[in-house]
C-alpha cells in the first residue's frame, strides 16, 4: 500500500529542494520564494520514541523540519502532538516519568548531548494558554535575557522583542504594568514577544490560539508569516484552517504515529493516505 | 416551607453564629484586655524595669525588649528552615519522601511547647550552664518551623506549574525557576504564613520557663536569662498583688499589639510593593 506521500516504516521523510535520485524523494517544496531561500533542514528526527511509565505514546517518529518555514502539526486530540513538539526542546524532562528514546539532531548536533539551558534558548517555546509571569509587562520580556545574563540594554532588547511580536504599539505606554491587565490574545503575544526575546532559531507553538478569538488568531498567524524569515516554527493545531492557512508543511500525527508530511496544500488537496483525508475532512477526531 | 429551605435558613443561621462567634471571641478579649490593661499602661511602662511590690511606677521594658530579641532570633531560625524545607518539599521531594516529611512536620507541630522547651534545656540550656536569650530564641524559632514549612509549601503549590514550564522552556534552571518565578508568586502567601507562625509562637510561655526563664533587670547579650512579656504575665498574673494583676493585663494589651501590628504592617508594605496579584 506503498502511496506517495505516505511515510511507511524505516523510510525518512525528507524535505529538500534538491531532489536527489538516489533517496527516495516524496515530494517537491511548494513555490514560495521564503522556502525555496533557505531550504537546509533545522531538525532531524529518526526513530522517536517517548513513553510516560509504561504507555509509550509516541512509536518512532521520523520527520525532517526546514529552516525558516512554518511546520504545521495536526492530529486528534491525545495522538501525541504535544509531547512530540517538547520533545524538541527537552521539556519532556520535566515529565518525571517521561522517557524518550530516539536520535533528534538540530543543526546536526543531538539535542541529547547539548547542554539544556543552551538548547532552550535556541529552541523556544509558547503554550496553549497564555502564561505570563506575575510581573510587569517589562519583566516578562526582559526575563530571558536576564537569567541569560544580557549584556548591553535591556529596554532595547525589550522593544525589539515587543516589536517582533506585533505588540509594542499597544503597550509601550504601560511596560511597567503587570502583565495580567492585558487580554487573552495580548497575553498570548507577550508570551511570544518573552520566548523572541533571546532570538531562539526554533519556536514551538502548542495550539497558541485555542484560547483566543478569531481577530487575535489572524494577528497571530500573521505574525508567524513575519517571523518565518528569521526563525523556523513549528505549530501544534487542531484548527485545520489554521494549519492551510499559516504553514507551509503539514504533519499529520495519528496514535503517536507519522501518517502524511506533505507541502501544506498537497495534504490538504490532495491527501496520500486515507486516513489523512478522513481526518481533514472530518469523518474523525 | 419545604424541607430543603428549612435546612438553607438553619444551616445559614448556624454558619452565620459561628463566624459570629469567633469574631465576638476576639474582639471580647481584645476589649477586656484593653479595659483592664489600660489603666495600668503609662509611659513608665514602656521605659522603667519592673518595681518591687508595693513601688508604684515600675515597668516592663525589659521584658518588652527581650521578648522582641526572642523573636527576632526565633525568626532567624525558624523562617529560612520553615521556607526551605517548604520549598524543598513543594518543589524537589518526590511522592515517597513528601509524605514521609510532611507526617514528620505535621507532628512536630504537634509537640506540646512544653517538650520543646525540655529540649532546648537539653541542647542549649545545660552545655551553657546558664538560661539565655539563645535558648528562648531556639525553642520558639523550632516552633515556627512547621507552622512555616506547611503554609509556604502550600503556597508554592497553589503556583500553577504553567509558570514553571514557562521558565524552564526559557532556559532557566530549576533553582532559578524557583527563585525568579515560583518564590515571587506565592510571596505574599508565604510572608502571611511566617506571620502566623510567628503569632503563634509570641506568646508561648511553656518553652520560656526553662530556656529564657526571667529577669528582673535588663539582660545584655544573648546568653543571660531574659525578662519576656508572656513570661511577665504569667509571673504578675498569679501573684496576689492588685497592682502586678493590672500590669499583667497590660503586658497582655501589649503583646497582642504588637503581633496586629508588626502582621498590619506587613501586609501593607506587600501591598504597596507587588500589585501585580493576578
Ligand atoms: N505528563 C503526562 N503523563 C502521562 N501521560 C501523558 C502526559 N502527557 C501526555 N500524556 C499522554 O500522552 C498521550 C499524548 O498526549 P499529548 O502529547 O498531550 O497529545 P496531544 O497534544 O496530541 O493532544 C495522551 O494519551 C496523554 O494522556
Ligand atoms: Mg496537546
Amino acid at each position: 500500500m506503498a502511496s506517495v506521500g505516505t511515510v511507511h516504516s524505516g523510510n525518512n521523510v525528507n524535505l529538500k529542494s534538491e531532489q536527489s535520485v538516489d533517496t527516495p524523494q516524496r515530494f517537491s517544496l511548494p513555490p514560495k520564494p521564503s522556502v525555496t531561500a533557505d531550504s537546509s533542514l533545522r531538525f532531524k528526527i529518526s526513530g522517536l520514541k517517548v513513553s510516560y511509565g509504561p504507555k509509550e505514546v509516541l512509536h518512532g517518529i521520523d520527520i525532517n523540519i526546514s529552516s525558516n518555514v512554518v511546520t504545521a502539526l495536526i492530529g486528534p486530540s491525545g495522538c501525541g502532538k504535544s509531547t512530540f513538539l517538547r520533545s524538541l526542546n527537552r521539556m519532556t524532562e520535566t515529565v518525571r516519568t517521561a522517557r524518550v528514546e530516539g536520535d533528534i539532531l538540530l543543526d546536526d548536533e543531538n539535542i541529547a548531548d547539548m547542554d539544556v539551558v543552551k538548547l532552550r534558548r535556541r529552541v523556544g517555546m509558547v503554550f496553549q494558554r497564555p502564561n505570563p509571569f506575575p510581573k510587569s509587562i517589562f519583566d516578562n520580556v526582559a526575563y530571558g535575557l536576564r537569567i541569560n545574563g544580557h549584556k548591553g540594554s535591556l529596554s532595547e532588547s525589550v522593544e525589539h522583542s515587543l516589536r517582533r511580536a506585533a505588540l509594542w504599539d499597544e503597550v509601550k505606554d504601560q511596560l511597567h504594568k503587570s502583565a495580567y491587565t492585558l487580554s487573552g490574545g495580548q497575553q498570548q503575544r507577550l508570551c511570544i514577544a518573552r520566548a523572541l526575546a533571546v532570538d531562539p532559531e526554533v519556536l514551538l507553538l502548542d495550539e497558541p490560539c485555542s484560547a483566543l478569538d478569531p481577530v487575535t488568531t489572524a494577528k497571530i498567524e500573521e505574525l508567524l508569516f513575519q517571523l518565518k524569515p528569521s526563525c523556523t516554527i513549528v505549530i501544534v493545531t487542531h484548527n485545520m484552517q489554521q494549519a492551510a492557512r499559516a504553514s507551509d508543511f503539514t504533519a499529520f500525527l495519528l496514535e503517536g504515529r507519522l501518517i502524511e508530511y506533505q507541502p501544506t496544500p498537497k495534504l490538504f488537496t490532495t491527501p496520500a493516505d486515507p486516513r489523512t483525508e478522513a481526518y481533514i475532512t472530518g469523518r474523525f477526531g | 416551607m419545604t424541607r430543603r429551605s428549612v435546612t438553607n435558613v438553619v444551616m445559614l443561621t448556624l454558619t452565620g453564629a459561628c463566624a459570629l462567634l469567633t469574631v465576638s471571641v476576639m474582639f471580647y478579649i481584645l476589649g477586656y484586655l484593653a479595659w483592664h490593661g489600660a489603666s495600668a499602661l503609662s509611659w513608665n511602662f514602656f521605659t522603667k524595669l519592673p518595681a518591687p511590690v508595693n513601688v508604684p511606677g515600675g515597668g516592663m521594658a525589659n521584658a518588652i525588649v527581650g521578648s522582641a530579641k526572642l523573636l527576632l532570633l526565633a525568626c532567624c531560625i525558624g523562617v529560612p528552615v520553615g521556607i526551605l524545607a517548604g520549598i524543598y518539599l513543594s518543589e524537589f521531594a518526590g511522592h515517597t519522601i513528601a509524605s514521609v516529611l510532611r507526617f514528620t512536620v505535621d507532628l512536630l507541630n504537634g509537640v506540646p511547647s512544653i517538650v520543646i522547651g525540655i529540649f532546648a534545656y537539653t541542647v542549649i540550656v545545660l552545655p551553657m550552664h546558664t538560661f539565655s536569650t539563645l535558648a528562648g530564641g531556639f525553642a520558639l524559632g523550632i516552633m515556627m518551623i512547621p507552622i512555616s514549612v506547611r503554609s509556604t509549601e502550600e503556597y508554592l503549590r497553589a503556583v500553577p506549574s504553567s509558570l514553571r514550564e514557562a521558565s524552564l522552556a526559557l532556559g532557566a534552571a530549576r533553582w532559578a525557576t524557583i527563585t525568579r518565578v515560583v518564590v515571587p508568586a506565592a510571596f505574599r502567601g508565604i510572608l502571611t504564613g511566617v506571620m502566623l507562625a510567628l503569632a503563634r509562637v509570641a506568646g508561648e510561655t511553656a518553652p520560656l520557663i526553662f530556656t529564657a526563664f526571667g529577669n528582673n533587670s535588663w539582660s545584655h547579650g544573648w546568653s543571660q536569662p531574659t525578662a519576656s512579656l508572656p513570661f511577665m504575665i504569667y509571673t504578675y498574673a498569679v501573684s496576689p498583688y492588685d497592682d502586678w494583676h493590672r500590669q499583667a493585663w497590660a503586658a497582655g494589651l501589649v503583646l497582642v499589639t504588637l503581633v496586629l501590628l508588626v502582621n498590619i504592617v506587613t501586609r501593607l508594605a506587600l501591598a504597596r510593593k507587588m500589585p501585580l496579584s493576578r
